[in-house]
């Protein structure tokens, strides 16, 4: 066999290759996405189709009228809320841990790294009985505070290894310049670390919003159930209701897949920082 | 000594603008403000309930009404466990094989996967993009999606499977214990192996082109060279996949609770479903403590391993971390200036 033939045998090859991880990793999804346009009258008919005959957006109506509004609020407001409040809180404590050198820093750098390795499933059980006792079960406060403290290690450790490599120089020349330091951070650290800003927003956005376990184990009613409790209500409840469990998933995967596929670079930056030390 | 020198250290790592200027209490304990909020949080919430949890595990819980009764009966939970609890020592054994299983496969997978995207091709952008999606699906979401897609009468699987003439009878899937544990693997696969991915090529990315070049010459192409420069290449982020994706697996919960609710016959009774039951469900508090403090202590262990590996203690960097860290740092930078 020549070198040229071989090499349009590597290239053929190839392109098989990548077509079979383009599919595999799209149909699953697709399919989905197609259960939810199409009636159940052609779905349950089991062929494989990939536009269907009757397109209806009559699931998605349908699903208006299923409690889904006030569980995409309780969505919204709990993601936004922890978003917000550990982009603030994370941020400060990365720059402290990387600027500063104070008593206790290695070991509650660490420590905090533990804290992400407990299984969810050893801390529910405390947290349920705490909680009850409290009377804080049901309510949209308590998974914020929960998903708080699961977001915010992990972005301590993302943003301090962005702070890591900024050079001091650029800090110490403002802070010449009369900044205090504070300052001199927001004023010309933060700009600089702007990627990374970028990626812990989005890693606190889709970490939070599709958490299912803590949600599931601490609402009770559309008061604080998220859409992951709800979709899973659509599969328990209502027994197993597959054309309303797909529509539901398709809403609720949306945000974050979409988030994902725009902002791509800014994932993969944030999860090669993290991973080193995550 | 030792603390000179670290007081001189702080002093160098900042220095103010007037040395002489006198500092206030607040600039003082800067650091110290600056992590207690986040600090707080993360203790408060996950600290205290870990150490709760041993003590609800050396005793017997027990309602009455609002009241939650503690009767301290020492390890008796634990010697329960191995004794008397025939489900738990299976759950233990299916958890195993569901984890082996799915991190060999996820790795293996993903990196050869990785492999293939790394080379030039039309169009490689938007496939490494494309290569997110499962990723950052909610879990709930992919188990959802499973389940109706292995549906036994109206899924695509069977459905696909019959169109192409591989079966003539439905596959059971979610109803027969073997296969329904082949489909909580492939769908945890499915939704695990992109993140391996994406880390590989992260990786790949920062061996430099002429070490292959070089190799090439010294006439080793293909698997030789796989073997020895790829592979050792990428030897740590396969090692941090590793261990953190044990660690996951052994978490996995939604997959189970959506698809089969650890059946049939418990074959997929994993041990993270299992104690969300004995708690939730039978109001074994006790045992469902004393079980989930066994499973801990399991990561733990291996996450005490990962630190010994990886971690920066704070003050210092092991060799080979410190290698690894400035390729990394190097392809950060990189990446940080490129956008």
């Amino acid at each position: 066999m020549s070198i040229q033939t071989k090499r349009i045998l590597g290239r053929i090859v190839l392109y098989l290759l990548v077509l079979v991880i383009i599919v595999v990793t799209v149909a699953p999804f697709l399919w989905l996405v197609i259960s939810s346009v199409s009636t159940k009258i052609e779905l349950l008919d089991r062929k494989i189709f990939l536009i269907p005959e009757t397109f209806t957006l009559s699931n998605y109506e349908a699903l208006i009228s299923r409690d889904f509004i006030p569980a995409a609020v309780n969505s919204i407001v709990v993601t936004t809320s922890v978003v917000a409040i550990s982009l603030v809180l994370g941020v400060l404590a990365a720059y402290a841990y990387s600027r500063f050198k104070f008593w206790g820093r290695g070991p509650l750098l660490n420590l905090s790294l533990f804290t992400q390795m407990i299984p969810p499933i050893a801390l529910i059980i405390p947290m349920y009985i705490i909680f009850k006792r409290l009377d804080l079960i049901n309510q949209r406060g308590t998974l914020i505070v929960i998903y708080l403290s699961l977001v915010l290690p992990y972005l301590i450790w993302i943003m301090k290894s962005y702070i890591d490599v900024t050079p001091k120089d650029l800090e110490e020349a403002a802070m010449i310049d009369g900044c205090s330091k504070l300052r001199s951070f927001y004023h010309v650290v933060l700009p600089v670390i702007k990627t990374g800003l970028a990626a812990t927003v989005i890693f606190a956005f889709i970490i939070t919003w599709n958490e299912f376990f803590y949600a599931f184990s601490l609402t009770k009613t559309l008061d604080a159930k998220t859409l992951p409790v709800l979709i899973y209500d659509f599969n328990s409840k209502f027994g197993a209701n597959y054309v309303m469990s797909a529509t539901a998933g398709v809403v609720a995967s949306l945000p974050p897949v979409l988030v994902a596929l725009f902002f791509q670079k800014y994932i993969i930056s944030g999860l090669s920082a993290g991973a080193i030390k995550e | 000594m030792a603390k000179a020198s670290k007081k001189e250290e702080r002093k160098r790592a900042i220095p103010s603008a007037d040395p002489s200027e006198k500092r206030t209490f607040f600039d003082r304990f800067l650091p110290q403000f600056l992590i207690a909020p986040s600090t707080l949080t993360i203790f408060g919430v996950l600290l205290f309930p870990i150490l709760f949890a041993l003590w609800m595990s050396l005793n017997r819980i027990t309602f009455q009404g609002a009241d939650t009764i503690y009767n301290f009966i020492g390890l008796q939970n634990y010697t329960a466990l191995f004794t008397s609890d025939p489900w738990f020592t299976q759950s233990i054994l299916t958890t195993l094989l569901f984890v082996v299983l799915t991190v060999t496969a996820e790795i293996m997978i993903g990196v050869g996967v990785a492999l293939v995207l790394n080379k030039q091709f039309i169009g490689r952008g938007f496939v490494r993009g494309l290569i997110i999606l499962p990723w950052a699906m909610p879990t709930i979401v992919n188990a959802v999606m499973w389940k109706w897609i292995f549906n036994a009468q109206y899924g695509a699987a069977n459905g696909l499977l019959m169109n192409l003439g591989l079966i003539t009878e439905n596959i059971n899937w979610l109803a027969t214990p073997r296969m329904a544990f082949i489909s909580i693997l492939i769908a945890n696969i499915w939704k695990e192996t992109p993140y391996v991915v994406l880390l590989t090529i992260a990786a790949l990315s920062t061996i430099p082109d002429d070490i292959y070049e070089a190799a090439s010459i010294d006439g080793a192409g293909g698997w030789k060279a796989f073997w020895s420069i790829t592979l050792p290449m990428i030897r740590p982020v396969i090692l941090i996949l590793a261990i953190t994706k044990t660690i996951w697996a052994f978490q996995t919960f939604d997959l189970v609770a959506i698809m089969t609710s650890g059946g049939p016959e418990n074959a997929t009774n994993l041990l993270s479903y299992y104690i969300h039951r004995v708690a939730f469900k039978m109001n074994r508090f006790g045992s469902a403590a004393a079980m989930s403090y066994s499973l801990s202590i399991v990561c733990f262990a291996l996450t005490f391993l990962y630190i010994r590996i990886f971690m920066d203690d704070g003050e210092g960097e092991s060799k080979k971390k410190r290698r690894f860290l400035n390729l990394k740092r190097e392809q950060l930078m990189a990446g940080g200036e490129l956008e």
